[in-house]
């Protein structure tokens, strides 16, 4: 198993932390690879439809990034996101799933080194949950 | 409560003849003991058949959504709460509505009656405190206190919060409850236990949605288990499906649960499904200090937000 790596989905905000990838790219700063990117017009865009399907097929973790609170290209997006975000976070945990397979940050399109940093961070805490064994949708 | 009933014909009379109201929405007998179905009464004459005792624990609020007409309605503490919360919703507004309210003394759940007796429940009557049961072979003498719904039993706006007439005198509201107890519990367990308590709670869910047909905040055109295009739900057994869709049942009511318990009374397999609605409750009183259908003034909590709203969780 030491050689497992876990998929991550995640959903970036166009304006921002998907700014910020393209960024850490062109800027050759290494990063993890887990992760496959889905673009989302808003963090306020994002449903928890989304992040239970990405579970539900099989991602062993979520991340979900946007601007920072006061960066939202749509003004305030990002601030009704980070409610539902809250109680979203909340449910799911209370439900059982394990605190850190779904992980939020706020990055802007200049930070590429906050990029690495919390990608980094982000996928040490779901490899060292270990692969999904819940929530899996069966496959007939 | 029963000695309501006079007064809620009275008045439900009195604003249909003055024409104040075109329907009254309220509740007349049915046809099984503990089991009084709402009903729309049209006619002053018909007021007769209007009820009211600790069996009235469905919604009436349920039966507003997208009516033309002036409407008077018969409600409770947490009815009024979600009258309040149609109105924030721009669902409906208070000058189509004559609300006629009941302070509250709780309702009784029907499966704890039925677990004190062992044979089939004929009837079932009440005074103020207590309840009476009769079964072919025998009658017994209950307190209410000990059949109440679970929501009921740790109410604390029994009261009706906006009302256009009384029943009766507004009455205390209890003290000293602790209404997240249910919740702490399985806050208290591992991420396992917690999954294992959900997987056994949900078993028997045998997707019928009658949890999501009772509650009065379930009023959307399509809802999300019709949707196809995705479909974000299956609409099979698979066990992951079934606990998307308690989850998403749930999240839709953050904000603006009032745990009135209709989608838990109406479940027919006793699923505990306010253990979800619970636990978005306590968040929201808890990170944005709110509690759904107390006010007309305020926004619901997630058409807001606030500078500094917690964000410990986010990088
Ligand atoms: S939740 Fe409160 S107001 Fe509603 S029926 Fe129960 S006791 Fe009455
Ligand atoms: S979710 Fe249940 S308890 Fe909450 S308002 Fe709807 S029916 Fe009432
Ligand atoms: S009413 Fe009960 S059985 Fe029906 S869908 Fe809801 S929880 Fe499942």
């Amino acid at each position: 198993m030491s050689d497992w790596e876990p998929k991550i989905v995640s959903f970036f905000c166009n304006w921002c932390t998907y700014g910020a990838a393209d960024l850490a790219g062109v800027s050759r700063l290494e990063h993890p690879t887990n992760t496959r990117v889905i673009r989302v017009p808003c963090s306020g865009r994002i449903s928890p439809k989304f992040i239970l399907a990405a579970l539900r097929k099989g991602a062993d973790g979520v991340w979900v990034s946007g601007c920072h609170p006061g960066d939202c290209h749509y003004i305030e997006g990002n601030y009704y996101a980070r409610r539902k975000f809250a109680l979203m976070k909340n449910l799911l945990e209370h439900m059982g799933i394990e605190p850190g397979r779904v992980q939020f940050s706020w990055i802007s399109s200049a930070e590429s080194t906050k990029y690495v940093t919390v990608i980094n961070e982000v996928v040490s805490k779901i490899k060292a949950l270990g692969p999904r064994k819940n929530f899996i949708k069966s496959k007939n | 409560m029963i000695g309501y009933m006079d007064k809620i014909k009275e008045i439900s009379e009195r604003i249909l003849k003055e024409g104040k109201v075109d329907i009254i929405v309220g509740f007349r007998k049915g046809s099984l003991p503990m089991m009084n179905e709402p009903c729309v009464v049209k006619k002053a004459e018909d007021v007769k058949n209007l009820v009211w005792d600790s069996n009235c624990g469905i919604n009436l609020v349920n039966y507003l959504t997208n009516r033309k007409e002036k409407i008077g309605i018969i409600a409770k503490g947490c009815d009024t709460r979600n009258i309040v919360t149609h109105i924030v919703e721009n669902k409906i507004k208070k000058e189509q509505l004559f609300i006629i309210g009941v302070p509250c003394t709780g309702m009784i759940d029907k499966n704890k009656v039925a677990s004190k007796v062992d044979s089939e429940i004929i009837e079932v009557t009440e005074n103020e405190n207590t309840i009476k049961v009769k079964t072919k072979t025998n009658e017994i003498e209950l307190n209410k206190t000990d059949l109440l719904q679970e929501n009921c039993s740790i109410c604390v706006h029994r009261n009706p919060v906006v009302y256009d007439e009384l029943v009766a005198e507004l009455i205390e509201e209890p003290k000293d409850i602790d209404r997240y107890a249910s919740v702490k519990a399985v806050e208290s367990m591992s991420a396992e236990e917690k999954w294992n308590y959900f997987e056994d709670l949900i078993s028997t869910c045998i997707r019928c949605y009658a949890c999501r047909n009772a509650c009065p905040l379930c009023y959307c055109p399509t809802c999300f288990v019709d949707e196809s295009r995705p479909q974000w739900v299956g609409k099979g057994q698979d066990k992951s499906d079934i606990r998307t869709f308690h989850f998403l049942r749930a999240f839709h009511c953050a904000g603006r649960c009032t745990d009135c318990g209709s989608c838990e009374r109406a479940c027919p397999m006793g699923i505990k499904v306010r253990d979800f609605t619970k636990k978005l409750e306590k968040d929201c009183v808890e990170l944005f200090g709110w509690e759904a259908g107390m006010t007309l003034k305020e926004r619901p909590p997630l058409d807001e937000f606030k500078l500094n709203d917690p964000e410990d969780f986010i990088y």
